[in-house]
């Protein structure tokens, strides 16, 4: 049952822009800030709420645009790129903050990013400051094309690429190393006991969900064919977590239900009601917080489930 | 020798500011436990509602000396009118609820003050100057100063000193003192609790948009101001030890005076400082300067 709705939910996001070719641009930025989402979620799991994934996101965007400006204007070689910068980034930082929890563990991932954002837009001479930089439109295998077939490209390959990396996400979710996350939320004493090295089980996560961000960061660069360090701004980070909460981080689709919602109440809200845009999400926010603890994706598993009796 | 004074002044008025942030932050968590997202709006609603009415008492042709008592007004305005009523709808309800599920409610509450003070004030900047015109300027050995950043000093250092008092030496400041120390057991007592809790939260609201409000007359107000105020807050409050207060002050200072170092010797670092600062503390002290340990659960 649950594949046929995940069938339907491929299937509405692969046909829709054929219909409505402007939603494709919105279509490939739910999936790339889905992918970032799906990194935090995996955070939240283990209970450790980051607010500052949005420096990874940025990181990848930023990989891709250092790429494109070095002649390496191949799509999948930027996006690998992309993916390792931010695994690193996410190993070598995750070394140090997953020792913390909690309150300590949002605001150190907060100051780390904020660090990121403020060299992002000082060091002129590297990231092109607050103006960012231009991302060219890549190659794809060898072959040169423009803007109009990039699109459908980033849609349809990011819809496959999504594909894959969530049923890989949903593999480890799986495996002992994923299971011990919500353990370690519950009671990290205990885990520690049965012989687990909690360490060890948060770092992979860490460094997966960078990894995640960066990719998504690194998809978001190629769309836009433009960074700037706004993406590192912690607005940037807490939107990610609410993204996640909002579609709900049981499972590896919620995040994108997530995305999906936040970022078509976004474009409508710009177009038909300028500025109110955040005040609709806090209070969708809200709302699901308080009336809906498993997000909209299990408010949607469940009515089908029901149905389905 | 002749730049350290400058320098000093500079720093300090700069660590009053984030002061007046970073203790109304920590004291509402070490009171209510949460962590409060949405403070860096109440310190920009306090400065969009300092620079309004300060604008039309100027407009009315007010003495301009009657700009400090609006200055008080529009934080106590802003504490009175969002105080209470937020306490009661949306933060009562985090109450021992996970770290995460408080930060994304007071992030949501964050998100929604945001764009209410872009319907209700628009998106341009507020400029409204007339406290820092009427006290003029003074000059010490040479170099004149601006008597506005001596008198944010002088209230920082008062503001401690109140807190204190209040805290040690007022009913409602040992109720706190009660409460903080074991809500059930004071609650046995006769504290009603949850009163306690609402007036803590007012305090806070207000000490922020005071924030707000006394750094309108050197800095105006503009759309972010509430975003950047709030990670700074919560740098110098980490820094501190969350729930010091003056744990929050001496972070206040380290964070105001190492931002006017970088100034002078590296411009473009100045905006990392606090954070690397946050970063370097929480490294070696997990907890904070002067914070204590937690008992991990088990």
């Amino acid at each position: 049952m649950r594949f046929a709705l995940h069938a339907a939910l491929v299937a509405a996001f692969a046909l829709v822009p054929l219909a409505a070719p402007w939603l494709g641009f919105v279509f490939t930025l739910v999936l790339a800030k889905g992918l970032a989402a799906l990194g935090v979620a995996i955070l939240l799991r283990a209970g450790l709420i980051s607010i500052g994934h949005a420096a990874f996101y940025a990181l990848g965007a930023y990989a891709v645009a250092a790429m494109s400006e070095n002649a390496v204007s191949d799509l999948v070689l930027q996006l690998i790129a992309a993916t390792l910068v931010s695994a690193l980034a996410g190993a070598l930082i995750g070394l140090f903050l997953v020792r913390y929890r909690g309150i300590f563990f949002a605001m150190l991932n907060l100051a780390v990013s904020m660090v990121f954002y403020t060299l992002l837009s000082k060091m002129y001479h590297l990231t092109g400051g607050t103006d960012g930089l231009r991302v060219d439109t890549p190659t794809v295998f060898g072959a040169v094309i423009d803007r109009d077939t990039l699109e459908p490209i980033l849609l349809y390959g990011g819809l496959a690429l999504v594909i894959v990396v969530g049923l890989a996400v949903h593999r480890y979710l799986k495996s002992p190393m994923g299971e011990a996350l919500p353990a370690v939320e519950t009671n990290e004493i205990r885990l520690e006991y049965l012989g687990i090295a909690v360490p060890r089980v948060l770092l992979s996560a860490y460094t997966l969900s960078a990894a995640l961000a960066g990719l998504g960061g690194g998809v978001h660069a190629l769309l836009v064919g433009h960074v700037v360090p706004d993406l590192a701004y912690w607005t940037t980070s807490g939107q990610l977590v609410l993204v996640a909460v909002l579609g709900g981080i049981g499972g590896v689709v919620g995040p994108f239900v997530g995305s999906f919602f936040l970022e078509i109440v976004r474009s409508f809200a710009v177009i038909y009601v300028a500025d109110t845009w955040n005040l609709i999400v806090g209070a969708g926010l809200l709302v699901v917080i308080f009336f809906l603890p498993v997000g909209l994706y299990g408010l949607l598993d469940r009515a089908v489930r029901r149905s389905a009796k | 020798m002749d730049v350290i004074i400058p320098m000093l002044v500079d720093g300090l008025a700069a660590s009053a500011v984030i002061f007046f942030i970073a203790v109304g932050l920590t004291l509402v968590f070490s009171v209510l436990r949460v962590l409060n997202v949405a403070h860096g709006s109440f310190y920009s609603i306090g400065a969009y509602v300092a620079v309004s009415i300060g604008g039309l008492a100027a407009s009315a042709g007010l003495n301009p000396w009657l700009s400090f008592p609006i200055l008080l007004l529009s934080a106590a305005l802003t504490a009175a009118a969002l105080g209470p009523f937020i306490e009661r709808t949306f933060i009562r309800w985090t109450y021992g609820k996970p770290e995460a599920v408080q930060i994304l409610v007071t992030f949501a509450l964050f998100l929604i003050f945001e764009d209410l003070q872009k319907l209700v004030f628009g998106v341009q900047s507020y400029y409204e100057d007339s406290a820092m015109q009427v006290l003029g300027t003074s000059e010490i050995g040479g170099i004149i100063y601006l008597n506005y950043q001596l008198l944010l000093i002088a209230l920082a250092v008062l503001l401690i000193v109140a807190l204190r008092v209040m805290l040690s030496h007022t009913r409602l400041g040992k109720l706190i003192v009660a409460v903080v120390a074991d809500p059930e057991i004071s609650q046995t007592l006769g504290i009603n609790a949850s009163r306690v809790y609402s007036a803590a939260f007012t305090i806070g609201v207000f000490l922020a948009a005071l924030g707000g409000a006394l750094a309108t007359p050197t800095s105006g107000v503009a759309p972010g101001l509430g975003a950047d105020a709030i990670v700074l807050g919560f740098a110098v409050a980490a820094i501190g030890g969350l729930g010091q207060i003056e744990g929050a002050a001496i972070a206040a200072v380290i964070v105001g005076i190492t931002r006017v170092l970088a100034i002078y010797y590296a411009p473009a670092f100045e905006p990392v400082m606090p954070y690397l600062v946050m970063l370097a503390v929480l490294l070696v002290r997990p907890y904070g300067l002067f914070g204590a340990a937690q008992a991990r659960r088990i």
